[in-house]
């Protein structure tokens, strides 16, 4: 039914029209491939020439992996795990494995969305550890802590344990990670010395652990420093803006390894005196922690400033405290739109920990760069650099790209009904 | 120690003046609004109708003058504010509904937050609004998948879950697509049958001849003439109210 073009009036008798499909153009493989790939001379060329650059990448790659002498990595996987921890105390470590898994199973549970998503990266990690023959004891831990997160998220999907508490749970989880793997707590400024297995020193912790260590203090304190300090630097009270403003100034004039250093050299003279000498780990947990924070409060700004005002408006006339109008309305929503930049400042902070093996902390990069120097690989031909770093890259790669897998998920699941 | 005219008045406003910089936006204003009335303020754009009902609750701060809110005065003591915010529910144009929370997040977070009312009980209240503005089956949807004409009868049920004295509507149908008003102003209809205080800046004459008490006429800042809309509608005496409502009624 056509429109009748030149009278002046016209009644569409057949209102209202069944909808009907769109017309196919492109069917099956062929016709994606000529859509994408060949769709013109030009594209043409450059899908040729990148096959082939990619058949060159891959073959080289493949080849090379499997030619690979991985036997230094494979030999010093304790030392990868953990640095120079002492054996007979592996079971501290291995409780804080199982305590965190736990934890992840109950959260994937109560909560599912991204702590789900994080589980379920954890478990296959766990699987694929204690399915590899690492050793027999190492490998009973992986298990337990896979029967441990499942039975966790079993229980935190049957059980309504309260929101609170979990994350209350979290919280205290890190203190405990530190008195386990510790043996005790030692603060001689503080008068308290209590143990309960010999002390294990911190420059003794090292590894994928003290990586682990690193990123998780520094992404957790900074986070609520980043927050408060960009509230801060919108704040009315001028000794508090300007405060804020020249710290976040400060911190991000200045690379990370020279705060590194400073906490190294110069933290003590802004410690009360009588804390004495904090540990080389604390210094480096102060320094990644104080420059984290500065860039995230510019990222969380950035979220600020895309609230409307109305939304202020709104909160401030059905009479919420701005606190509560903070923690309700406006943080909720300004967080929310900062997601992907924070995640890329957390991957970004928890590639920065490699900088710790500069100032003596023995991380991940810290023990590679030990292995390669280990007198027994010193006759291989070519040495052993490339597989060392090589598997790394890897270990980084995955813990990153699981961060931001998880939160593209987080991202798309907030976003979810949301436009206005 | 209130006297008979402060039980009557709910709202009081004394020569209040405002300045954005050198800009005199509000000159002079004074009003009186007696318990249940329905005012509704008309004018043009840039007239300060929007500043003027913005200044009851604080979103705009005046800078002399007086305003009495049930009786607490207006004053920079944070606790009148929130004292007077708790009496006077608002609507806006733009909604200003939180679209990170449902439809009943929205009604409730207050009542919870502010009233200390328990959630099962604010949530039972919330229905009944929502029953009462004709969206009860939209309870468990975010803002952004209602319709605008749905989003403000949510944001008046908002509004009233904090049992205000007083609803202070800025415009509520202008940002509405116009086969969404009439819904809309149907709920004000009958909000003020049941005899709520309303302050309302409308465009809407039929409204305003339908449902008003009095009607404000505000030109530049100043309240120009103030009458039933009987006496609006058949005789205005200035001429700056009669060329408006020759414009609009045209």
């Amino acid at each position: 039914m056509t429109t009748e073009i030149r009278s002046t009036t016209w009644v569409n008798t057949n209102h209202p029209a069944p909808a009907q499909k769109p017309p196919v153009t492109e069917v099956g493989a062929i016709g994606w491939l000529r859509a994408n790939l060949f769709s013109s001379i030009g594209n043409t060329i450059l899908t040729l020439i990148t096959a082939v650059a990619l058949y060159f990448i891959v073959t080289g790659l493949v080849r090379w992996v499997l030619g690979a002498f991985w036997q230094p990595v494979w030999e010093n996987r304790k030392l990868f795990a953990v640095g120079l921890y002492p054996i007979a105390q592996m079971w501290q470590p291995a409780a804080a494995l199982l305590m965190v898994s736990a934890l992840f199973g109950l959260s994937a549970g109560r909560w599912g969305s991204i702590m789900r998503n994080l589980g379920v990266g954890l478990a296959a990690l766990l699987l694929l550890f204690a399915v590899i023959p690492i050793g027999v004891q190492a490998q009973l831990v992986m298990a337990a802590g896979l029967g441990l997160l499942l039975i966790g998220y079993v229980a935190g999907a049957r059980v309504p344990i309260a929101s609170r508490w979990l994350a209350l749970a979290w919280v205290v989880s890190m203190p405990i990670t530190f008195i386990l793997l510790a043996g005790g707590v030692n603060l001689p400024g503080l008068g308290i010395r209590w143990q309960f297995a010999p002390f294990v020193e911190v420059n003794l912790w090292g590894g994928l652990m003290l990586t682990m260590l690193l990123a998780v203090v520094g992404i957790a304190l900074s986070f609520p420093i980043g927050v408060l300090l960009a509230l801060g630097r919108r704040s009315k009270l001028p000794i508090i803006k300007w405060f804020c403003i020249g710290y976040i100034e400060l911190i991000r004039g200045v690379p990370l390894i020279t705060l590194l250093f400073m906490g190294m050299t110069m933290l003590p003279l802004f410690l009360p005196s009588g804390w004495g000498n904090p540990s080389l780990l604390v210094r480096a947990m102060t320094a990644i922690t104080l420059f984290s924070a500065a860039y995230l409060a510019e990222n969380v700004r950035g979220g600020l400033q895309a609230i409307p005002k109305g939304q202020y408006e709104a909160a401030d006339a059905l009479g919420l405290s701005a606190f509560d109008s903070l923690r309700f309305i406006i943080l909720p929503q300004a967080l929310t739109k900062v997601i992907p930049a924070i995640v890329g400042q957390f991957i970004g902070l928890f590639k920065d920990t490699s900088l710790a093996s500069l100032v003596g902390l023995l991380e991940l990069v810290a023990v590679g760069k030990a292995v390669i120097q280990q007198p027994e690989w010193l006759g291989t031909p070519g040495g052993i650099a490339r597989e060392v770093y090589v598997f790394i890259a890897v270990v980084f790669f995955v813990f990153s790209y699981g961060m931001s897998f998880a939160s593209r998920k987080l991202e798309s699941k907030l976003g979810f009904g949301k436009r206005q | 120690m209130a006297g008979h005219a402060e039980d009557t008045d709910i709202i009081i406003v004394r020569n209040v003046n405002k300045w954005y910089g050198d800009f005199h936006a509000l000159k002079n204003v004074s009003l009186t609004v007696k318990r249940k009335e329905v005012v509704v303020i008309i004018g043009p754009s840039g007239s300060g109708k929007s500043t003027f009902i913005r200044t009851i609750n604080r979103l705009e701060e005046h800078q002399s003058g007086e305003i009495i809110v049930d009786g607490i005065p207006l004053t920079h003591d944070v606790r009148n504010i929130e004292a007077i915010r708790m009496e006077t529910g608002m609507v806006f144009q733009q909604f200003n509904l939180f679209p990170h929370l449902t439809v009943l997040q929205n009604i409730t977070l207050a009542p919870i937050h502010v009233r200390k009312m328990k959630k099962k009980d604010a949530e039972e209240r919330a229905m009944q609004l929502l029953e009462r503005v004709g969206i009860p089956e939209q309870a468990h949807k975010y803002p952004g998948q209602l319709s605008g004409g749905q989003q403000q009868r949510v944001a008046i049920a908002r509004a009233l879950a904090m049992q205000p004295k007083i609803m202070l509507f800025d415009e509520p149908t202008s940002a509405l697509d116009p086969e969404m008003i009439r819904e809309v102003l149907e709920v004000m209809e009958e909000l003020a049958e049941s005899g709520m205080t309303m302050v309302v800046v409308t465009h809407e004459m039929g409204f305003a001849k339908g449902v008003a008490d009095r009607i404000v006429f505000m030109d530049g800042g100043e309240i120009v003439e103030i009458g039933t809309p009987e006496h609006f509608f058949t005789n205005p005496q200035h001429d700056r109210t009669k060329l408006f409502l020759q414009q609009i009624l045209k």
